[in-house]
C-alpha cells in the first residue's frame, strides 16, 4: 500500500536548507522505497526499484500532460533525445553516437586525454601565487566547459556567452525554486539566443567543416538519416548544456570528498590509478544528478507492493538508490575499495551504482565525464601544496537535481610545477 | 592481464569501447562487441578504466602482478551456515573439469574460506581459457587462440593436475582415478567435466584435412590457420550458435561460406522457426549461402584432404574447408560405474547441485556444475535441464562451491532464469528464459527490419522466454517478468511497440524439452533468498 507522508520526506530534499547534506533524507525516503506525494506522483529511492524502473518499457521519459518545462523544449524546437522514448531517442542518440563514440568514432573520446591533461595542467598553473583559491570558479567549471565546447566545435572565445544560457536552462528544471512561470521565460529567451547562436555556427560548419562533432552532425548522411536543423539545435543545447553543469559538480564534489577524506587523498597522491575506482565511488556516493525528475508510467506497475497507476509521474532518486544498505554495505561511507575487479559472477551485483542512471538513457557523456574527472583529481590532488577546506559545507548551488557546491574556497601552501 | 567480458550481464552500453578502443570493439551497426582478452601491458590504465566503468560491471579482470598500490582483495562477506568446522581447514576438495565451471568453482571456494587441500583436474593442458572467443575474434584473427586465459584472482591456491584426464569415480572409497594410474582421495567433489564437440559422424571424413570441429583451443588454432589461408569456400554444418558464428567470421573476413542446415532455419532449435526465419535473412544479407532443410552426405578428399561435399539435394559443392557445428556430447564415459546418475543427458543433481545417485537418491559430498550438469528447473515443470550457457556454469559453480562448504539449512538453491548470448553478423542476440517450451511468439517492442527488437515467448497463456537482437537493455525486464509467471501475450502497454503486434506459431520444430504446466514464481535477489513457490491452480 501507498504511503504519503505530511510533509513530504521528498519535500524536504527540494529545500534548498537540506542542500549541503540530503543523504539522511534520503535513508527516510528509503524506508518506504515507492511512495506517492501529495500529487500524485511516485518517488522512488530503493536501489532495486530504481533498477527495474530504468529498464521497465512501461516507464516513457517523454513529456506527458502539463509535466511541461523540459531542456529541449520550447522555443519552437523538438524535445531532445533525452526526452524522447524509443524508437526516436535510439535514433537520434545513433546518429550523434555515430561520430562521438564507437563502433565507427570509437576514438574519439579517447583522443582528448591528451588535450584534458593540458587544459587541466593550464588552469592549475593559474592557482599558483594565491594563498586561497576557488576550485569551482577555477578549475570544475572551466574545464569541462572547455572540453565540450572543443567537442563541439565551439570557439573557446564565445565560451563566456554560455554560462547565462545555460544556468537559465537548469534553473527550469529545477523544481524546487523560484517562480515557475520566470523561470520557462528565461529559458525560453535563453534558447532563442542560443539557437540564433548555433544557427550561425552550424551554417559556418556546413560550408567549412572541421574534425568537430558540429561539423560532423551538420554534414551527416548516415544509414539512420541525419538530424533536422531544430534536432540539431537542441542536440547542441543538450550536450553543452551538460557539459556545462554536470561535470563541474563531479569535480567539485570529489575535492570535497577528498578534502574530507585526508588519507584516501594521500592515496591518489601516490598512486594515480586508484583515481578510476575513486571516480565510480564518488560517483555513487556524491553523484552529480540526484535525481532523475519527469518520468511517466504508461501502464500500472507494481513494484514494491505499490501500484504506480498508468499516467503517474515518476521520479527515480538516483542518490538514494545508490547508498541503499540493501544494496552495498556501510553505504554512507566513502570507499574507493569497495570496487573489486578481480571478482567474478554473483558478488559484482553490489559494484554497480546509479551515477549516470541507466537504461536507454545512460549519460551519452559518461566516457567523458569519467575521463575529465579522473584527470582533474589526479592533477590537483598531486600538484596543490597542503590544500584545506576554507569552509565546511561550501555554499551550495540552489538546484537539488544538479547539486554541487557553487564555490569550494581552498586554502593552500603552494602549487607544485606540472610533470615533464 | 587478462579479461573476461560476462556477456550475460552486458546490456550493449559500449563504455568499455570508448575507454579502450584498443582492447573492447563494437562491430557492426548492433550491440556487438568483441575484445581482447589478454591486452598488452600498454594497455593497461585503458583497460582499468574500461572495467570500472561498465554500468552493470561486466568485465572481470585480473590485473597481473601484485603492484604497488593494490590493496588486499575485499574479503566475503561472512554468510550464516559455512560451516566452521574442521572441514573448513583440513578438508579435502577435488574438482573435476578445469574449464569455465571447475575454474569458478575453485576461485569460489577460496572467497568462501576454504583453507584445506584443493585439487583441479582437467584433461586439457592449458591454464583455464575461455571459450565464446574461439568462434569469434580469434577466427578473425584479432585474438591470438592461445590468448582467452581466463583472469583468476591472483592465483588460486589449488593443485592444478591439468592435461591428465579423470578416468574413474570410486564412491565408496572416495577417490578420482586419473588416466596417468593415480588417484586422488576427496571429501567433496565437484564434476565440471562439460561438453565435447560432437564429432563429423563418419570418422575417416572427420580424418581429411581440413574437417574441423570447434571447441578446444586446439581446434581454434587449426581452423583459424586455414581460414587465415583464404580458402575459396568454407562449408559450414549446422547453423546453431557456433555454425552461425563461424559464418559471420567468414563474411567479415570476407569468405565465401555455404551453411548447410538440416532444419528449417538457423538457431531453430534455440529461436523457433520464426524468429529462426529472421536470422536467416541477417545470413543471406551478409552474404552467406544458407541452404536450409539440407544435409551434408559425404565429405570427400584427395590425398588426405578435404576437397568437396555431397549435400542431400544431389549438389556437390568444391571446398577446402568444412567445420561440423553439430553441438555437444556431455562428457560422462568417466563416471560409468560410478553408481551415479548419469547419460547422455548429463549427470542429474538437484537444485543445489548435489548430483542424484543411480537410485534417485540425493549424494552428499558429490557436486555437479556447468554444461555437465543436469538440474531441475522449478519455472518449467521441475524438468532436469542440462544448460549449456556460459552464465549457467559461472552461477552454477558458484552456488556449488558455497554448497559444499554450507550447512543444510543454509544451501542456496540455484534458481537463476537461463541466460544465453551469441555475436554474429555484427548483432548481439540474448535469450532469457526457456523460448523452446513455448507455442508462440510476439514481437513486443522494436522493429524487425531495424534489427533492433524484442520477441516475447510464450505457453498456455504464459510468458515462458524472450529473446533480443540488439536490445539487451530490456532484457532484465522479461526475466522478471517470467519470474513472475506473467501472463502472455504480455498486456502491457510500453515505449516503441509494434503497431500490429499478433502473437504467431513460435515454430518449434519439435519440443526438445517436454514440459508440464507447474506454475511456480521465483523471488528474491539475493542468492540466500532466492525461492521458489508453487501457485495454487
Amino acid at each position: 500500500m501507498a504511503v504519503t507522508a505530511p510533509p513530504s520526506v521528498f519535500a524536504q530534499i527540494l529545500d534548498y536548507a537540506n542542500r549541503a547534506d540530503p543523504y539522511p533524507l534520503y535513508a527516510e525516503l528509503r524506508r518506504t522505497p515507492v511512495v506517492r506525494q501529495s500529487d500524485g506522483s511516485y518517488v522512488v529511492s530503493g536501489y532495486a526499484e530504481i533498477v527495474e524502473l530504468l529498464h521497465d518499457p512501461r516507464i516513457s521519459s517523454e513529456q506527458h500532460g502539463d509535466a511541461a518545462g523540459g531542456l529541449g523544449t520550447g522555443a519552437g524546437l523538438p524535445p531532445a533525445f533525452l526526452q524522447l522514448d524509443p524508437p526516436e531517442h535510439d535514433r537520434l542518440r545513433r546518429i550523434v553516437t555515430r561520430h562521438y563514440g564507437p563502433p565507427h568514432t570509437p576514438d574519439r573520446v579517447d583522443a582528448m586525454i591528451p588535450d584534458l591533461r593540458r587544459t587541466v595542467s593550464g588552469l592549475v598553473d593559474g592557482l599558483a601565487g594565491s594563498p586561497e583559491v576557488d576550485l569551482v570558479d577555477q578549475v570544475a567549471y572551466p574545464f569541462p566547459v572547455t572540453a565540450i565546447c572543443d567537442l563541439l566545435g565551439v570557439p573557446r572565445q564565445d565560451e563566456p556567452r554560455f554560462h547565462p544560457w545555460s544556468e537559465a536552462l537548469i534553473a527550469a528544471l529545477d523544481p524546487g525554486t523560484g517562480d515557475p512561470a520566470e523561470r520557462q521565460r528565461r529559458r525560453v529567451s535563453a534558447m532563442k539566443e542560443m539557437g540564433q547562436y548555433f544557427a550561425g555556427l552550424i551554417g559556418t560548419r556546413r560550408h567549412a567543416p572541421g574534425p568537430d562533432l558540429l561539423s560532423a552532425l551538420a554534414t551527416d548522411q548516415g544509414p539512420d538519416g541525419h538530424l533536422s536543423d531544430p534536432q540539431l539545435l537542441t542536440t547542441a543545447f543538450l550536450l553543452l548544456n551538460a557539459g556545462h553543469e554536470t561535470t563541474v559538480n563531479l569535480i567539485a564534489n570529489g575535492m570535497l570528498t577528498l578534502l574530507r577524506h585526508p588519507d584516501v587523498l594521500e592515496r591518489l597522491r601516490r598512486e594515480s590509478e586508484l583515481a578510476i575506482h575513486l571516480v565510480e565511488e564518488l560517483l555513487r556516493y556524491e553523484p552529480p544528478v540526484q535525481f532523475l525528475p519527469n518520468r511517466t508510467a504508461l501502464d500500472d506497475i507494481e513494484i514494491a507492493d505499490t501500484t504506480i497507476p498508468s499516467g503517474s509521474r515518476v521520479t527515480l532518486v538516483l542518490a538514494a538508490g545508490s547508498r541503499d544498505p540493501a544494496h552495498v554495505r556501510d553505504p554512507d561511507r566513502f570507499d574507493p575499495d569497495r570496487f573489486d575487479p578481480d571478482r567474478f559472477g554473483l558478488a559484482r551485483d553490489t559494484d554497480q551504482h546509479l551515477g549516470f542512471g541507466g537504461g536507454v538513457h545512460y549519460c551519452f557523456g559518461a566516457p567523458l565525464a569519467r575521463l575529465e574527472t579522473q584527470i582533474a583529481l589526479t592533477e590537483l590532488t598531486r600538484r596543490l601544496v597542503n590544500p584545506r577546506l576554507v569552509v565546511d559545507p561550501p555554499p551550495y548551488r540552489t538546484n537539488p537535481v544538479l547539486r554541487g557546491p557553487r564555490h569550494l574556497p581552498v586554502a593552500i601552501d603552494g602549487v607544485l610545477p606540472a610533470d615533464g | 592481464m587478462r579479461l573476461v567480458v560476462d556477456l550475460t550481464r552486458c546490456q550493449g552500453y559500449a563504455q568499455c569501447a570508448f575507454l579502450a578502443p584498443g582492447a573492447f570493439v563494437m562491430q557492426g551497426e548492433g550491440e556487438a562487441l568483441l575484445y581482447e582478452p589478454e591486452p598488452d601491458d600498454e594497455q593497461r590504465e585503458r583497460v582499468l578504466r574500461a572495467a570500472a566503468a561498465c554500468p552493470v560491471q561486466a568485465i572481470v579482470l585480473d590485473r597481473g602482478p601484485v603492484r604497488n598500490g593494490d590493496r588486499p582483495a575485499v574479503p566475503a562477506p561472512r554468510r550464516d551456515g559455512i560451516t566452521q568446522d574442521e572441514f573448513l581447514r583440513t578438508g579435502r576438495i577435488v574438482i573435476v573439469g578445469a574449464s569455465l565451471a571447475g575454474a569458478r568453482a575453485a576461485g569460489a571456494l577460496r572467497y568462501e574460506g576454504f583453507r584445506g587441500s584443493l585439487t583441479v583436474i582437467g584433461d586439457e593442458s592449458h591454464d583455464p581459457y575461455d571459450r565464446p572467443p574461439l568462434s569469434k575474434q580469434v577466427q578473425e584473427g584479432w585474438v591470438a587462440p592461445g590468448h582467452t586465459g581466463l583472469p583468476r584472482r591472483r592465483a588460486i591456491d589449488a593443485d592444478w593436475r591439468l592435461g591428465v584426464a579423470a578416468t574413474g569415480l570410486d564412491l565408496a572409497a572416495k577417490q578420482v582415478r586419473l588416466a596417468d594410474g593415480t588417484s586422488v582421495d576427496f571429501d567433496r567433489l565437484l564434476i565440471a567435466t562439460g561438453v565435447r564437440a560432437r564429432p563429423w559422424p563418419v570418422p575417416a571424413e572427420a580424418a581429411l584435412d581440413g574437417v574441423f570441429v570447434l571447441r578446444t583451443r586446439e581446434d581454434a588454432e587449426g581452423l583459424q590457420r586455414m581460414l587465415a589461408g583464404r580458402p575459396d569456400r568454407v562449408l559450414v554444418i549446422g547453423a546453431g550458435f557456433t555454425g552461425s558464428e563461424v559464418a559471420s567470421v567468414c563474411r567479415a573476413i570476407d569468405v565465401p561460406v555455404t551453411v548447410a542446415e538440416a532444419g528449417p532455419a538457423p538457431l531453430v532449435a534455440a529461436l523457433g522457426g520464426t524468429i529462426g526465419a529472421i536470422a536467416a535473412e541477417i545470413q543471406r544479407d551478409a552474404g552467406v549461402d544458407l541452404r536450409c532443410g539440407v544435409q551434408v552426405t559425404a565429405l570427400e578428399g584427395e590425398n588426405g584432404r578435404l576437397r568437396r561435399a555431397r549435400l542431400s539435394d544431389g549438389s556437390t559443392l568444391d571446398v577446402e574447408v568444412a567445420v561440423a557445428a553439430l553441438g555437444g556430447v556431455r562428457n560422462v564415459e568417466w563416471l560409468e560405474g560410478s553408481g551415479l546418475a548419469c547419460g547422455r543427458w548429463g549427470v542429474a543433481c538437484d537444485a543445489g547441485c548435489r548430483a542424484f545417485d543411480a537410485n534417485g537418491l540425493v549424494t552428499d559430498d558429490v557436486f555437479v556444475a556447468g554444461d555437465v550438469a543436469r538440474a531441475p528447473q522449478p519455472l518449467f515443470g521441475y524438468q532436469l535441464l542440462a544448460l549449456e550457457h556460459w552464465g549457467n556454469a559461472v552461477s552454477q559453480a558458484e552456488v556449488a562451491a558455497h554448497n559444499m562448504l554450507s550447512d543444510q539449512a543454509h544451501r542456496w538453491p540455484h534458481l537463476d532464469v537461463p541466460i544465453f548470448w551469441s555475436t554474429q553478423f555484427g548483432n548481439e542476440i540474448k535469450s532469457v528464459g526457456v523460448p523452446g517450451v513455448a507455442d508462440e511468439v510476439v514481437i513486443t517492442q522494436g522493429s524487425v527490419p531495424d534489427r533492433r527488437f524484442v520477441a516475447a515467448y510464450g505457453r498456455r497463456g504464459r510468458l515462458v522466454g524472450a529473446v533480443t537482437v540488439n536490445h539487451a537493455t530490456w532484457l532484465d525486464f522479461y526475466r522478471r517478468q517470467i519470474e513472475r509467471a506473467a501472463p502472455f501475450p504480455p498486456p502491457w502497454r510500453t515505449v516503441d511497440q509494434p503497431a500490429e503486434a499478433h502473437p504467431v506459431p513460435a515454430d518449434f520444430p519439435t519440443h526438445p524439452i517436454p514440459t508440464q504446466d507447474a506454475t511456480v514464481v521465483l523471488t528474491g535477489h539475493d542468492p540466500a533468498d532466492r525461492r521458489a513457490t508453487l501457485l495454487s491452480p
